[in-house]
C-alpha cells in the first residue's frame, strides 16, 4: 500500500451494482508498481469483475505470495481481509483458510516465479486438491523485484534486458493445470480487459480451482525486443481461441450470437459462461484436444488465450472431504468436544 | 511362595525381527502386568524399516512405579538370531535368557553368569499351526506363555486379555490360547517355575490407563476443539494424526449423513502443512500440525511469519534423534533451541514440554488456548519416548464446564460499535492486539503481511514504526510468562543443590532423586514446563549454589536457553546429558551427579 491515501471520489452518475456499491468501493490502496505495469491492469480487471458480480467486499479473502504480483492484493477490495504470505506458499494458506470457512470467495494472486519456481509444489497440489478458489498468475517471464532474472515461464530463445538468452524450456501453467485435471483453465492478456473480466468472473463462480494465467508484461525488465512477454510480442502473437461472456443466472443469453458459434456452460449456481469460438476446431470441454491445441500453438509461438478448458463436474476439496456445510470456524464448541462421559468410556480401551 | 525382594521389580526385553507380528504379543505381555495391578512401562526400540531389521521391546515392571527405562535387563527373550550375541551380553548377571532351541546355538554363544533357557518355539508351532504365517506369528505368542510360567503370570488375566484383544475375531482367541499353552506347559515341564522373582498381583494400577503420548496429544486436540489439521507423515509424529483422525471419525462425524465437522489435510510437505495451519487459524479455526525435527526445519520460515503477523498456530513436535535425518526411530530432546528461536530475524516462540502422555493431553488443550490468547505459534515438544511408548498414567479427566479461550477476537457487533479497527494496536497495554476474522464485517478488514508493518497494519519501512511493532512483540512475550504453565517444583530451603530437567526426563530424575535420598543426599527439583521461563524458574536458579541440568541432547540446549534467558551464571549449571537415542535412565544421571558430588566433597 502506498504512503499516499487514495482519495475516494464518487461521481453521482457512477453506476451502482445490486449492492448499491460503485466500482470505487472495490478498489484498494494506491499501487506502488511501475507506471504501465501489466499487473495494475489485472488489478483493475479484478475490481471490475467483483463489482459486476455484486461480491460483498468483506466476503472475499485475498491471498498472495511474494513478488510484484503478490503486492497487488493491497490494491483492490480494501474491505477484504488480505494475506500476503511467504514466497511460493500462498496455496497452502489458501487451503487452510478455505478449510476453516468454505463460504468466502478466495482470490489468490501469484506470479510466475512464485508459482512456477519456488512455489511449484504448492501450486500443483492446490490444483490436485481442487481447492475452491480463483488463482491468478500474473505472468511476465521475469523476476522484477530482484531486477531482471529469467523466470521458469521464459520461452527458449527469449532474451533478458541485459542480453542473456534463455535456453531452458518454459513451464506453461495452463498445460500443467490441464494435466492435473483443473476444471477451469484460462489464459488472457493484461492488455485485453474485455477478454479478461469475463474470464475472472467465470473463475470466481467456478466451484473448484480456477486458474487464470495472465500475460502481464513487465515494463521495466521484460518489455524489450527479444522478450516473448512484451506488450508488442503479445499483441503480435495473440491468439484468442475462445471468447467468454459471463451470464448471471437472472440474465437472458443475448440473441446476437450466431447459431452454432455460442456454447453455453452452466456453472454450479445457475449462471453461465457463453463461449464464442474463433477457431471452429477448438472444443474447450475436450481435455486431450485442449492439451494438443496448446502444444501446437505454443510451438508456433502463439499465446493462445481464452477459456481453454472447463469442466463443472469436478468435486472440490470439501465435497471430497464430506465436510459439513456450515463453516468449520463457526461450529459451536459443544459440537466439537466429546465431553467427560465419552472420555471415561474411551479410556476403558486403554486398561 | 512368599514375596521376594525382586518380585514386581524387573525388566524383560524381547528381541524380535521387525515385521513378524511381535508387537501384539509384546503388548499383550505388558498389558498382563498392568491388569494384574502392577505398574509397568513398555518401550519399543524399533528400526526405521518395514520388515527384516532387528527390533526390541522392553517391559519394566516396577511395584514402586518407576517408569523410566531401567537400563538393566533381567529376562531376555532372544528371538532374533542376528542379534543373539549382543542380546546375550546385555543380560544382567544372575539374569535369564530364553531362546528358540529349535536350532541349537553355538557353544561360544553362552555365559556362565546367567541362566539360559531353550524352548523349541518354532518346532512346537510348526507342529500345531497349519500355515506359514500363523507359525511365525504364534511363535511370538508362545514365548508369552513361557514368560507366564517363569514369572507366574495370572492365566485368567491372559485369557481375558486375549478375549478383549480379539473380541471381533473369535477364532484367533483359541489359536493364541493354544500358543500360550504350548509355551506355558513346556516351561512348567522343563524349568523350575517361577524364577527367583515373579509377578505378584497388586493394586497400583487402579484408575490408571496405558497410553502413548501421541494418542493422548491427539485426544487433547479433539477436546480443544481443533477442526483443521494439516500434516506430512514423519516418524515419530505420524501417530498423532492417525490418532486424531480415528478419534474424529468416532466423535466428529454425523452418523446419518457421514458429514465431517473437521478437515484433515495431508499436505505435500511440511512447508505446506504449517501454511495450512496458519491459513486456517487466521480464518478462525483451531488448527494444528504434528511433525518431527526435519519437518520443523522446513517450517521455519512460516513460523517466523506466524510470530511476526501474530497468527495462532499449534505445532506438536515429537522429537527424534538429529542432526539431519539422524535416527528417526530413536529419541532425543534436541530441538529445544531450534524451536525456541525458529526462523530468521528476532523471533521467539512459546514452547510447552509435557513429561508424559498425561501432560500431552492437558498441554495440547492448553496449547490452543495459549496460541489464541497470545496470537502466536505454540510448539509442544514431546519426544519419541513420550510420544510412541506406552506409559501408565492416571485416568484423564475432563471438566464439562471448560470454555476455550479464543483470545481477543472482535465480533461483528464489536467492530460495529468500535467504528474502526486497527490490527496491531496495543489497546490493553499487554502487548496483545485485537484481531478480526475474515468475512465478519466490512470494516473489520486488515492486511496480514510478513513485511514491515506499522501498528495499524499498513506496510512500512519507517524506522520508528517498525521498531514500535517489534518492541510491542517483546512486551507480548513478557505477558506470555503469566499465561504459560508454571514449572513443577520440589523445594525445601535446606537444600542448596538442585536439579532442573525437562519433559520425558522426569521419571528418570525422580528415580535418581529417590536413590540419592537413600544415600542421604537431598536435592531440590524443578521441571520446566514452558518457555518463556516464568519467574519461578529464576527464583529456583537464585536459590541454589549448584544445579544439575538434566536433558537428552549433546549440546545442553536447555542449559543454554537458561543461560540466555535468565540471570544465572555458567558455573552454577552442571550439564547432565544423555543423547544416545535410547530413553534416559536414572543410572545415566547418577553416573554424572555422583562423581561431581564426590569431587565437591573432596574440594
Amino acid at each position: 500500500m502506498s504512503f499516499i491515501t487514495k482519495p475516494k471520489i464518487v461521481h453521482p452518475s457512477m453506476p451502482r451494482n445490486a449492492l448499491g456499491l460503485t466500482v470505487r468501493d472495490y478498489e484498494g490502496g494506491m499501487s506502488t508498481l511501475c507506471a504501465g505495469c501489466g499487473h495494475d491492469s489485472v488489478t483493475s480487471a479484478l475490481v471490475q469483475a467483483a463489482f459486476e458480480l455484486d461480491v460483498e467486499p468483506h466476503r472475499m479473502a485475498k491471498l498472495s505470495g511474494i513478488g510484484c504480483s503478490s503486492k497487488t492484493p493491497a490494491y483492490f477490495l480494501k474491505q477484504s481481509h488480505g494475506f500476503n504470505s511467504v514466497h511460493g506458499r500462498m496455496p497452502s494458506v489458501a487451503t487452510g483458510a478455505n478449510a476453516a470457512n468454505r463460504e468466502l470467495l478466495y482470490v489468490g494472486v501469484s506470479g510466475d516465479g512464485d508459482s512456477l519456481s519456488i512455489g511449484m509444489g504448492q501450486f500443483v497440489h492446490a490444483m490436485r486438491r481442487n481447492l475452491d478458489m480463483l488463482y491468478v498468475i500474473e505472468n511476465n517471464g521475469v523476476y522484477g523485484l530482484t531486477k531482471g532474472q529469467f523466470s521458469a515461464s521464459a520461452d527458449i530463445g527469449s532474451t533478458a534486458k541485459k542480453g542473456d538468452s534463455n535456453e531452458q524450456p518454459p513451464i506453461d501453467p495452463c498445460e500443467l493445470a490441464l494435466s492435473l485435471g483443473c476444471g477451469y483453465v484460462a489464459r488472457s492478456f493484461s492488455g485485453d480487459k474485455a477478454q479478461l473480466v469475463p474470464l475472472l468472473k467465470g473463475a470466481m463462480k467456478h466451484r473448484g480451482f480456477a486458474l487464470v494465467d495472465v500475460i502481464s508484461p513487465c515494463v521495466t525488465f521484460n518489455d524489450h525486443e527479444g522478450s516473448t512477454k512484451s506488450y508488442q510480442f503479445t499483441r503480435d502473437h495473440y491468439h484468442p481461441a475462445i471468447l467468454a461472456d459471463y451470464i448471471a443466472p437472472s440474465q437472458e443469453i443475448r440473441a446476437e450470437y450466431e447459431k452454432g458459434a455460442a456454447m453455453p456452460v452452466v456453472l454450479h449456481d445457475g449462471s453461465q459462461i457463453v463461449l464464442r469460438k474463433t477457431d471452429p476446431d477448438y472444443d474447450p470441454t475436450d481435455l486431450a484436444g485442449a492439451f494438443a491445441y496448446l502444444q501446437k500453438q505454443s510451438a508456433e509461438h502463439e499465446h493462445v488465450t481464452g477459456l481453454l478448458y472447463v469442466n463443472e463436474e469436478g468435486q472440490e476439496m470439501h465435497a471430497l472431504n464430506h465436510t459439513v456445510d456450515a463453516p468449520l470456524n463457526g461450529l459451536d464448541y459443544d459440537r466439537l468436544c466429546p465431553g467427560s462421559e465419552a472420555l471415561a468410556t474411551l479410556q476403558e480401551n486403554f486398561r | 511362595m512368599s514375596a521376594g525382594p525382586r518380585d514386581n521389580d524387573f525388566t524383560i526385553k524381547i528381541a524380535n525381527v521387525n515385521g513378524t507380528g511381535s508387537a501384539s504379543a509384546n503388548a499383550l505381555l505388558m498389558k498382563v502386568f498392568f491388569r494384574m495391578g502392577i505398574p509397568v512401562v513398555g518401550k519399543n526400540y524399533f528400526p526405521s524399516n518395514i520388515q527384516g531389521l532387528p527390533t526390541w521391546y522392553e517391559i519394566r515392571v516396577s511395584e514402586a512405579g518407576h517408569l523410566a527405562r531401567s537400563g538393566r535387563i533381567d529376562l531376555m527373550v532372544a528371538m532374533n538370531a542376528e542379534t543373539y550375541q549382543k542380546d546375550l551380553l546385555e543380560v544382567a548377571p544372575g539374569g535369564f535368557l530364553i531362546y528358540d532351541s529349535t536350532w541349537p546355538r553355538h557353544k561360544i554363544l553362552s555365559r556362565d553368569d546367567i541362566t539360559i533357557l531353550g524352548v523349541p518355539l518354532a518346532r512346537m508351532c510348526n507342529e500345531n499351526f497349519p500355515t506359514a504365517r500363523s507359525r511365525v506369528l504364534m511363535k511370538n505368542v508362545a514365548y508369552v506363555g513361557v514368560v507366564a510360567a517363569l514369572l507366574d503370570l495370572d492365566l485368567q488375566v491372559i485369557r481375558s486379555s486375549l478375549e478383549k484383544t480379539f473380541a471381533a475375531k473369535a477364532n484367533l482367541i483359541e489359536a493364541n490360547q493354544t500358543a500360550i499353552d504350548l509355551g506355558y506347559q513346556y516351561a512348567k515341564e522343563n524349568f523350575s517355575c517361577p524364577l527367583a522373582y515373579a509377578a505378584k498381583a497388586s493394586d497400583k494400577t487402579a484408575d490408571h490407563i496405558m497410553i502413548d503420548g501421541n494418542t493422548a496429544a491427539a485426544l487433547g486436540c479433539v477436546y480443544a476443539g481443533a477442526t483443521v489439521a494439516a500434516w506430512y507423515p514423519i516418524t515419530p509424529s505420524t501417530s498423532v494424526m492417525d490418532g486424531f483422525k480415528s478419534l474424529c471419525e468416532r466423535y466428529r462425524r454425523d452418523p446419518e449423513t457421514g458429514e465431517r465437522n473437521f478437515a484433515i489435510i495431508q499436505a505435500e510437505d511440511e512447508l505446506s502443512a504449517i501454511g495450512m495451519v496458519l491459513g486456517a487459524s487466521w480464518n478462525g479455526a483451531r488448527a494444528f500440525t504434528s511433525t518431527s525435527g526435519p519437518g520443523v526445519s522446513l517450517m521455519n520460515e512460516f513460523l517466523g511469519y506466524g510470530y511476526f503477523t501474530e497468527i495462532p498456530a499449534v505445532l506438536i513436535n515429537v522429537q527424534r534423534c538429529g542432526p539431519s535425518t539422524g535416527m528417526p526411530t530413536r529419541t532425543q530432546q534436541s530441538d529445544i533451541m531450534a524451536c525456541a528461536y525458529a526462523s530468521h530475524g528476532d523471533t521467539r516462540h512459546v514452547l510447552l514440554f509435557p513429561a508424559n502422555p498425561e501432560e500431552c493431553f492437558y498441554m495440547a488443550v492448553a496449547a490452543f488456548d495459549l496460541a489464541e490468547r497470545l496470537q502466536t505459534p505454540v510448539i509442544m515438544l514431546t519426544d519419541l519416548d513420550v510420544g510412541m511408548n506406552d506409559w501408565m498414567i492416571p485416568d484423564l479427566k475432563w471438566d464439562d464446564n471448560f470454555v476455550p479461550d479464543r483470545g481477543k477476537i472482535m465480533t461483528a457487533a464489536e467492530v460495529e460499535a468500535a467504528g474502526e479497527f486497527h490490527r496491531y494496536l496495543d489497546s490493553d497495554g499487554d502487548g496483545i492486539p485485537y484481531r478480526t476474522l475474515p468475512g465478519v464485517h466490512p470494516r473489520a478488514a486488515y492486511f496480514t503481511r510478513g513485511s514491515g508493518h506499522n501498528m495499524h497494519g499498513a506496510y512500512t519501512e519507517d524506522a520508528r514504526e517498525y521498531q514500535e511493532v517489534v518492541d510491542r512483540l517483546r512486551r507480548k512475550w513478557e505477558t506470555a510468562k503469566q499465561f504459560v504453565p508454571k514449572p513443577a517444583v520440589n523445594f525445601t530451603e535446606k537444600h542448596r543443590t538442585g536439579i532442573i530437567s525437562v519433559g520425558g526426563c522426569d521419571d528418570a530424575v525422580q528415580e535418581s532423586r529417590e536413590r540419592l535420598r537413600e544415600s542421604g543426599i537431598g536435592m531440590n527439583y524443578l521441571r520446566v514446563k514452558a518457555f518463556p521461563f516464568s519467574d519461578e524458574v529464576q527464583e529456583f536458579l537464585d536459590a541454589h549454589d549448584r544445579i544439575y541440568v538434566v536433558e537428552q541432547n549433546r549440546d545442553a540446549q536447555l542449559r543454554g536457553l537458561l543461560l540466555l534467558e535468565t540471570r544465572v551464571t555458567q558455573d552454577k549449571l552442571v550439564p547432565v546429558l544423555h543423547y544416545d537415542g535410547l530413553p534416559i535412565t536414572a543410572d545415566s544421571i547418577l553416573e554424572i551427579i555422583n562423581p561431581d558430588l564426590q569431587k565437591g566433597e573432596a574440594a
